[in-house]
C-alpha cells in the first residue's frame, strides 16, 4: 500500500441499536473515500449446512431460529418453498391466516425499529430508555404497538418469538374466530396509533440525501405484496421468483460473514425493504394507509433513505388495517393443513420480511430429506447498498472530525434496519464454487 | 447487589438469533420500570450508552463458536458478580451445535467462496463449558415470565424460583390432551424442562425440547416408549438431535440409540 501517511482510517467497533453485532471501517486516502466496509463479524451459524439431512417437516422450526425478530418471515418463505417442491398449494384460508401472522410480525418489528431503535436519533438521545424520560407517552405508544403485534403472533402462532403453529401444508392448528375477535379492539387501537406514528415521523427533520436506487420487491396484482408475487424493480425488472438466482448473485467479501447480494448483470447494488416497497407498491395500499402515504408530506417515489422511517410507519398502518380485514373475513381453514405425499423435488419462494425480500430454496429427496438449502435474507441484499450510501455520504463530510463521521454513518445505517443475525446466520450453500 | 445505588446490568450476545434478548424488550409493560430500577450498562441492541464493568448481573445470550467468543465470555465472567445465561444457545450450544458432529471445514467450504476469511471453532458450545454460570434460563426463546422472575429476584436479592418439572406437568395443568397417548405423536415433553406453558401440545404437536432436558431426565426410557409406539428410529434420533441436542442427556441418549441401531 502506498501513501500510508495520508491514510485516515475511521472505525466503529460495534454499532448499537441494530439487530445483531457489526461494525464499520472507513478508509480515506488522499482526501478520497477509498474503502467502506460494513463489517459483519458475527460468527456464522451454518444453517444451510446443517439443514442438509433434516426432514422437510423440521425446516420451518429450524429456519425460524435464524432470526428472533423475524422468525415468521423465515417460516413463511420456508414452507412455501417446500410446498412448491412438493407440488402442493394450500388454499385461500391458509394463505389468509399466514398473512395475518405476518402482519403481526410487521407490526412488532416496525414498532420496535421506529420507536426503540431509530427514534432516539432524531432527539439526539442514546436510547428509547432515555427518551422515555422526556417523552414517556411516545415511547409507551411504541411499546404498546409492539405488544399488539406480539399478541397477534401469539394467538396465531402460539408465541411471538419462534411461533410453533406453522407447518408445511398450513398450520398445526388454526385459531377459532372467537379467539381472533379478541384482537379486534386491540387492532383498532393499533390502527389509530399507527396513524399517529405517521404524523409523528412526518414531523421529524429528515436529513437530505438522495441516492439512485434500484428498488426491488415482490409485487402482487391485488394486494400490498407480502406472501408472494413477482419480483419487480424500479429499473423495470419483472421476473418470477424461480428466476431469482439468474438475476441476483451472492459474493463473499473478506470483511463479512454475510454474503453480499448484487445484480448479476452489472454487479450493482440494490435496495429492498419498506422504502423500496413503498416506492414500488404504494398504489396497492389499503385505504387508510394510502391516505396516510399521500398526506405524510413525502413525494413518492422517494430516493432518501432517511424516509425509511416514514415508509415503515405507513406499513404499520397497512399491517394494522390488513389485520382487521383478515380477522373480519376469517374463515377457519378446514383442515388446518393440507395433506401431501413426499416426493423428490426442488422449490423456491420469496416473501416480504419486515426488512425486505426473503428468498428460500430447497432440494428434497424422495424420503423428504433436505439435500440442499439456500437462504438469502434482506440484509445480505442491502449490505452492498449500505456501503454505497456510506461512501456517498462520507464523501460529503470528509472535513468533519472522526466522531462526527462515525455518528452520521451509524445513523445512516439504521435506516436500513439491518438484521445482522439474519445475514450471518443464513448463508448459502454451494458445494462447487469455481 | 450493592446496598445503595442501582444494580449494574449488562446484556451480551454471542452466536444466537437475538430472540432471547428480544424477550427482554418484549416485556413491554415492565421494561421502563425495570430500566428505572437498574442501571443498564451494556445492551447494544437497545442503547448506545456503554459503561464499563464491573457488573452486578450479566445476561448472556448465545453460544461460544469462535476464539473471540471464548475471550469475550471469560472477560464477561471476570467482570460480573452474577452470570445468567439466556436460552438454548447459551445453555446447550443451541441449534448451531448441530454442526458439532460434522466437519466444520467442509461446512465453511460449502458456504463461503473464500473459506480463509472464516474463523469458526469446530464446535458450538454452551457458556458453562467455559466459565461458571450462576443461573440458566431455559428456552428457545426464554419465556418472558421466567426472565422477569429472575430479574426481579436478583433486584431484591432472593434466589429465583424456576420450575424443575417437565412439560408434561404443564399439559396436565392446562388440561391439554396428551398428544403421545391420544394421537401417537412423538413428544419429548416427559423429559423437557417446563416453562413454555406446553405450547406445542396445545397446538396438537409434539414437544421438540426447546427448553432442554429437565434434571434427571430419563431419555432412554422415553425413547423405548416412542419406539414401542411405532415412532421410527431415525425420527427419534432427529428429535433428540435437535434444538438442545448437544445437552449431555440428549446427546448420550442419541448415541446409545444409534449404537443399538447398528
Ligand atoms: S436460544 Fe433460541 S431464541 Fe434464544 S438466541 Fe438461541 S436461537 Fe435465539
Ligand atoms: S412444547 Fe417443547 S418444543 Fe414446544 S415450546 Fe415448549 S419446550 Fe419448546
Amino acid at each position: 500500500m502506498i501513501a500510508t501517511n495520508e491514510t485516515r482510517t475511521i472505525r466503529l467497533e460495534s454499532m448499537t441499536r441494530v439487530e445483531g453485532e457489526g461494525g464499520l471501517r472507513i478508509e480515506i486516502r488522499d482526501g478520497r473515500v477509498q474503502d467502506v466496509n460494513f463489517d459483519i463479524y458475527e460468527a456464522p451459524r451454518f444453517f444451510e449446512a446443517f439443514l442438509r439431512g433434516r426432514s422437510l417437516r423440521e425446516v420451518p422450526d429450524f429456519t425460524a431460529r435464524i432470526c428472533g425478530i423475524c422468525p415468521a418471515a423465515h417460516q413463511m418463505s420456508a414452507v412455501q418453498a417446500i410446498e412448491t417442491a412438493l407440488g402442493i398449494m394450500p388454499g385461500q384460508e391458509i394463505r389468509a391466516l399466514r398473512r395475518l401472522l405476518y402482519c403481526g410480525e410487521w407490526i412488532e418489528s416496525h414498532a420496535l425499529h421506529i420507536y426503540l431503535l431509530q427514534a432516539p436519533d432524531f432527539f439526539g438521545m442514546e436510547s428509547a430508555l432515555t427518551l422515555s424520560k422526556e417523552q414517556p407517552e411516545l415511547v409507551k405508544r411504541g411499546l404498546e404497538l409492539k405488544k399488539i403485534g406480539n399478541e397477534v403472533m401469539t394467538i396465531v402462532g402460539g408465541r411471538s418469538v419462534h411461533p410453533v403453529s406453522v407447518c408445511v401444508g398450513g398450520f398445526w392448528k388454526a385459531p377459532q374466530r372467537q379467539e381472533l375477535l379478541k384482537l379486534r379492539t386491540r387492532l383498532e387501537w393499533a390502527l389509530q396509533a399507527s396513524l399517529d406514528t405517521v404524523k409523528f415521523v412526518s414531523g421529524l427533520k429528515l436529513p437530505a440525501f438522495a441516492a439512485d436506487y434500484e428498488c426491488v420487491s415482490l409485487s402482487h396484482p391485488r394486494e400490498y405484496a407480502m406472501n408472494d408475487g413477482a419480483i419487480v424493480s424500479s429499473a423495470g425488472l419483472n421476473i418470477p421468483v424461480r428466476d431469482f438466482d439468474q438475476v441476483f448473485l451472492e459474493e463473499h467479501v473478506a470483511h463479512s460473514t454475510a454474503l453480499h447480494t448484487v445484480r448479476a448483470e452489472h454487479g450493482s447494488s440494490y435496495l429492498v425493504g419498506p422504502l423500496a416497497r413503498m416506492n414500488l407498491n404504494r398504489s396497492q395500499l389499503p385505504p387508510a394507509a394510502r391516505q396516510a402515504a399521500n398526506e405524510c408530506g413525502i413525494a413518492w417515489p422517494c430516493p432518501n433513505p432517511y424516509a425509511g422511517i416514514v415508509a415503515r410507519a405507513v406499513e404499520l398502518v397497512m399491517a394494522s388495517e390488513e389485520s382487521l380485514r383478515l380477522i373480519d373475513t376469517y374463515r377457519e381453514p378446514e383442515p388446518a393443513n393440507v395433506e401431501y405425499a413426499i416426493r423428490a423435488g426442488e422449490g423456491c419462494a420469496a416473501t416480504e420480511a419486515p426488512r425486505g425480500l426473503l428468498y428460500h430454496r430447497y432440494r428434497i429427496n424422495d424420503q423428504g430429506i433436505v439435500q440442499s438449502a439456500r437462504i438469502v435474507p434482506p440484509t445480505c441484499q442491502n449490505c452492498r447498498r449500505i456501503e454505497d450510501d456510506l461512501r456517498l455520504m462520507v464523501h460529503g463530510i470528509l472535513d468533519r472530525p472522526d466522531a462526527e463521521i462515525v455518528d452520521a454513518c451509524e445513523k445512516l445505517v439504521r435506516n436500513y434496519d439491518p438484521c445482522i443475525s439474519c445475514s450471518t446466520h443464513a448463508v448459502r450453500i454451494q458445494i462447487n464454487h469455481r | 447487589m450493592p446496598a445503595n445505588g442501582k444494580p449494574r446490568v449488562a446484556v451480551f450476545k454471542l452466536a444466537s438469533c437475538d430472540g432471547c434478548q428480544l424477550q427482554m424488550l418484549n416485556l413491554e409493560d415492565e421494561l421502563l420500570d425495570l430500566a428505572g430500577q437498574m442501571e443498564i450498562c451494556y445492551f447494544l441492541e437497545a442503547r448506545s450508552q456503554v459503561l464499563d464493568g464491573p457488573y452486578d448481573v450479566a445476561l448472556v445470550e448465545g453460544s461460544v463458536t469462535t476464539e473471540h467468543d471464548l475471550e469475550r465470555v471469560r472477560d464477561i465472567r471476570r467482570k460480573s458478580q452474577t452470570l445468567v445465561t439466556l436460552g438454548a444457545c447459551a445453555n446447550t450450544g443451541g441449534i448451531q451445535a448441530l454442526r458439532n458432529m460434522q466437519d466444520v471445514d467442509e461446512y465453511t467450504r460449502a458456504i463461503y467462496a473464500n473459506p480463509a476469511y472464516i474463523h469458526a471453532l469446530a464446535q458450538s458450545t454452551p457458556i458453562a463449558a467455559h466459565v461458571t454460570v450462576d443461573f440458566a434460563i431455559n428456552g428457545c426463546p426464554i419465556s418472558r415470565e421466567q426472565l422477569l422472575e429472575v430479574l426481579t429476584s436478583l433486584l431484591i436479592g432472593r434466589s429465583p424460583q424456576l420450575p424443575a418439572h417437565s412439560v408434561c406437568v404443564e399439559c396436565k395443568r392446562k388440561g391439554t390432551v396428551c398428544v403421545l397417548v391420544s394421537k401417537g405423536i412423538a413428544c419429548l415433553g416427559p423429559v423437557t424442562h417446563a416453562g413454555c406453558g406446553a405450547v406445542c401440545p396445545g397446538f396438537g404437536r409434539g414437544c421438540f425440547a426447546c427448553y432442554g432436558p429437565m434434571e434427571s431426565a430419563n431419555a432412554d426410557s422415553l425413547c423405548q416408549g416412542l419406539a414401542a409406539r411405532g415412532v421410527p428410529r431415525p425420527e427419534i434420533l432427529r428429535l433428540l438431535n435437535g434444538f438442545t441436542g448437544w445437552a449431555e442427556e440428549f446427546r448420550s441418549a442419541a448415541e446409545r440409540l444409534e449404537r443399538a441401531t447398528t
